[in-house]
């Protein structure tokens, strides 16, 4: 099993679901779909009985800011123990719009991982059973790992950003 | 000839030692201490060490942890105190009964340590009045140790009268602790 | 702490259900995260855990850190067994820029990995037996623990957050010491683990109180995202070690112990065979450990020696440049995963060609498999429910980063 041969399976059972295709810098193939399709390739990547990638091995979030339209992006990579091989999908949307089907329906390992993204970079899963924020305060109203927002507590007295290179600071304190 | 311990200063007759009644009651509180562990992260696990056979707790009397704020009289922070943890941490605080004393294990329950983040409260200190700190990423036992004999040291000569002064209602008035 | 709302359906079933808080401080979840359950007399109906009590950002950290500097904050991940995390971000940043790693730095990496992993299943084993009341086997496990510490000190100066390894190989050879306290550990470990097995591998009351304690299906699991000890426990053998070998697995050989209902005993019984399988390759490694350098040369990366420093003017310029973070890093994506003392522990690294990483996130295996602990426990007693989480050796700092 192989990139190519995975990659002209899909495209023969499910022509048309897949944006783009290549092949990633760690040699893993790594597609790309849009939000409307991804719950269906995803259960067809699961299901499949020659692709059989049954295993979610993990999922997060990333940010794009000077992407047009394309600024959030989410990362499945799942796992397919029989025959050892990986695969990448990703979907990218707007943030002015972050919404997407959940995959709690196909894995329930998703659950905890959608809520991660959730907390970080605000992406609302349509579906999840209990989308809350899972590692921050419950009452923060920023989603702290998007671009734009420092790193640092921004109420923090006792360091001085001068001693630490920080003179005008990459992004707005947000306390 | 090496002796076991210091003997506090006082008068001594056939069968009596006669001294006041603060460093009596100094030297058995610091030789007695019950600890409560608050361990949250990696300086937990060398509190663990600690505790064990080779660096050996209980010789300092504290062979009792206990989990109970309410039956202890040190409360050791060890590790990293979220943002998330600070009311917890301050409640147990509250709970405690008077004397009790704080030790900060560990740079992060100082001041942060290495995780300058927005979700880290930066030293615990910021809602708890602290005693000693210790330093170390995690501190070795040694460390540990050094800090819990200053923390003896500190019970040993704390005047009896200490908790009901107005400087330390103003400290915990600081700290808007009831 | 607040219950969720959707939870409060159950009180229109039975009124009586008593809501009892487990944590966040309590002395049998090791570590910090709260519980809130719903029980019914003794048995459990429900359980809600809260977790994110340590969240200390480590991915937005990532972000803010140059490559050298993200290493301390992967020890923090698993800080029982640090070093196993520590060599999957080197090798993860050695798979980016294509660095080759000598054999002699590889072997090196497996004798120190799989230390680590003895110490962590020694703690996570310890802690079971103290839950079910046996103190013993702590105090004595923890003592030759302190010899496993001893060793890293050898290598890398510390004891528990290790930071051990550079990128491109080690940073220093084995010491004589180093060499004198690993043939003693190898010679006179053995024993004393077998000793802390007899007290408890056929006690009768440890193994009424584990088996049948908080147990999974193997398809459950799996679906779940379990990986390691506790998946094997299950009877699936999946070991990263094995599918994807790095750092020179595939020259040992190991056999991968597989449990078969995925209880409290399997998961025992599998960490406690898997200290013995690393003892093998502990002993494979170190006979046959080649000769050579203990670092690649890879002088972008690595930092030179102090001598040329001070008189070579190449050394002063690439030690400047390694030290200021200006090391020529690739763009592109890269996942690595390592075998952790938890299960499959993944890097995804997203670099855009600068000093730091633009998107570095982990895949840590305490924070997907805790999800199917409120699965696990339902129905079972109090105390079977302290005794599942204890075995599932959850890690607070690999739960929240």
């Amino acid at each position: 099993m192989t990139n190519e041969l995975v990659h002209a399976r899909i495209e023969q059972q499910r022509p048309g679901l897949l944006v783009r295709h290549e092949t990633a810098y760690d040699g893993m193939l790594s597609v790309e779909t849009t939000r409307e399709h991804v719950v269906e390739l995803l259960k067809f990547l699961r299901d499949d009985e020659q692709l059989q990638f049954h295993f979610l091995t993990t999922l997060c979030g990333i940010h794009f800011p000077e992407e047009n339209d394309r600024e959030l992006c989410i990362m499945y990579q799942l796992h397919n123990w029989r025959a050892n091989i990986r695969i990448r999908v990703k979907v990218f949307f707007p943030v002015s719009d972050p919404h997407l089907p959940t995959a709690t329906t196909l894995w329930p390992a998703a659950n905890w991982m959608e809520r991660e993204t959730y907390d970080f970079y605000g992406v609302l899963f349509d579906g999840h059973p209990n989308l809350t924020r899972i590692l921050n305060v419950e009452d923060l109203d920023v989603f702290p790992l998007r671009k734009e927002y420092r790193l640092e507590d921004g109420t923090r007295t006792d360091k001085d950003d001068r001693f630490f290179g920080r003179q005008g600071h990459e992004g707005r304190s947000f306390d | 000839m090496t002796k076991i311990a210091e003997m506090p200063e006082g008068f001594a007759g056939e069968g009596f030692f006669a001294t006041s009644l603060s460093k009596v009651v100094g030297i058995a509180r610091a030789n007695s201490i019950w600890p409560l562990p608050f361990a949250t992260s990696c300086c937990g696990i060398e509190f663990m060490a600690t505790m064990g056979t080779n660096y050996d707790l209980s010789r300092f009397g504290m062979e009792r942890l206990s989990f109970s704020p309410r039956q202890s009289d040190l409360l050791m922070v060890m590790g990293t105190i979220a943002k998330k943890m600070a009311p917890v941490l301050k409640q147990v605080y509250t709970q405690m009964a008077e004397p009790k004393w704080v030790i900060a294990v560990g740079a992060c329950a100082s001041s942060g340590g290495i995780f300058d983040t927005y979700s880290v409260l930066q030293g615990i200190d910021k809602v708890i009045p602290v005693d000693v700190y210790v330093p170390g990423c995690p501190p070795r036992p040694e460390q540990i140790i050094d800090g819990i004999m200053k923390i003896q040291e500190l019970v040993k000569n704390e005047p009896l009268r200490r908790r009901f002064s107005p400087e330390y209602q103003h400290l915990l008035e600081k700290y808007q602790i009831a | 702490m607040q219950v969720q709302s959707y939870f409060s359906q159950l009180d229109s079933i039975e009124g009586e259900l008593a809501t009892l808080n487990l944590g966040p401080t309590h002395p049998a979840t090791h570590g910090i995260f709260q519980n809130v359950l719903k029980m019914n007399g003794e048995k459990i109906v429900s359980a809600e855990p809260t977790i994110g009590y340590i969240h200390r950002a480590f991915e937005k950290l990532a972000e803010h850190r140059p490559y050298n500097q993200i290493t301390p904050i992967t020890d923090r991940l698993n800080y029982c067994s640090s070093p196993i995390n520590n060599m999957g971000w080197h090798q993860t940043v050695e798979k980016l820029a294509k660095i080759e790693v000598p054999k002699r730095a590889q072997y090196m990496r497996v004798i120190v990995m799989e230390l680590a992993r003895i110490a962590d299943h020694l703690v996570c084993n310890a802690v079971i037996g103290v839950d079910t009341g046996a103190l013993t086997g702590f105090t004595y496990m923890f003592q030759e623990r302190e010899r496993i510490y001893d060793m890293y000190e050898e290598v890398c100066g510390t004891r528990l957050t290790t930071n051990v390894g550079r990128i491109g190989g080690m940073e220093r050879d084995f010491t004589p010491a180093f060499h004198q306290k690993l043939k003693d550990f190898l010679k006179t470990f053995p024993a004393k683990f077998e000793e802390f097995n007899n007290l408890l591998e056929r006690n009768r009351i440890f193994m009424d109180r584990t088996i049948g304690a908080g147990p999974i299906e193997a398809e459950r699991a799996m679906s779940y995202g379990f990986t390691g000890p506790n998946l094997r426990a299950c009877g699936v053998d999946y070991d990263v070690r094995v599918m994807m070998p790095y750092s020179s697995y595939e020259d040992f050989e190991f056999i991968i112990p597989v449990g078969t209902q995925g209880d409290t005993y399997d998961r025992f019984m599998v960490r406690q065979e898997e200290i013995r399988q690393s003892l093998r390759i502990i002993h494979q490694a170190y006979d046959n450990l080649p000769a050579g350098d203990y670092h690649a040369a890879v002088p972008d990366y690595y930092l030179p020696p102090k001598d040329d420093v001070y008189s070579k003017m190449e050394a002063l310029i690439y030690h400047f440049k390694i030290v200021m973070g200006e090391v020529p890093i690739p763009k592109g994506e890269v996942y690595h995963a390592v075998e952790g003392g938890n299960g499959e522990l993944g890097f995804y690294l997203i670099s855009d060609g600068g000093r730091q990483p633009y998107r570095l996130h982990f895949r840590r295996p305490c924070f997907i498999y805790y999800q199917a602990y409120p699965e696990m426990v339902k129905g079972s007693m109090l105390s079977d429910a302290i005794l599942t989480m204890s075995s599932m050796n959850v890690i607070a700092g690999e739960l929240d980063a």
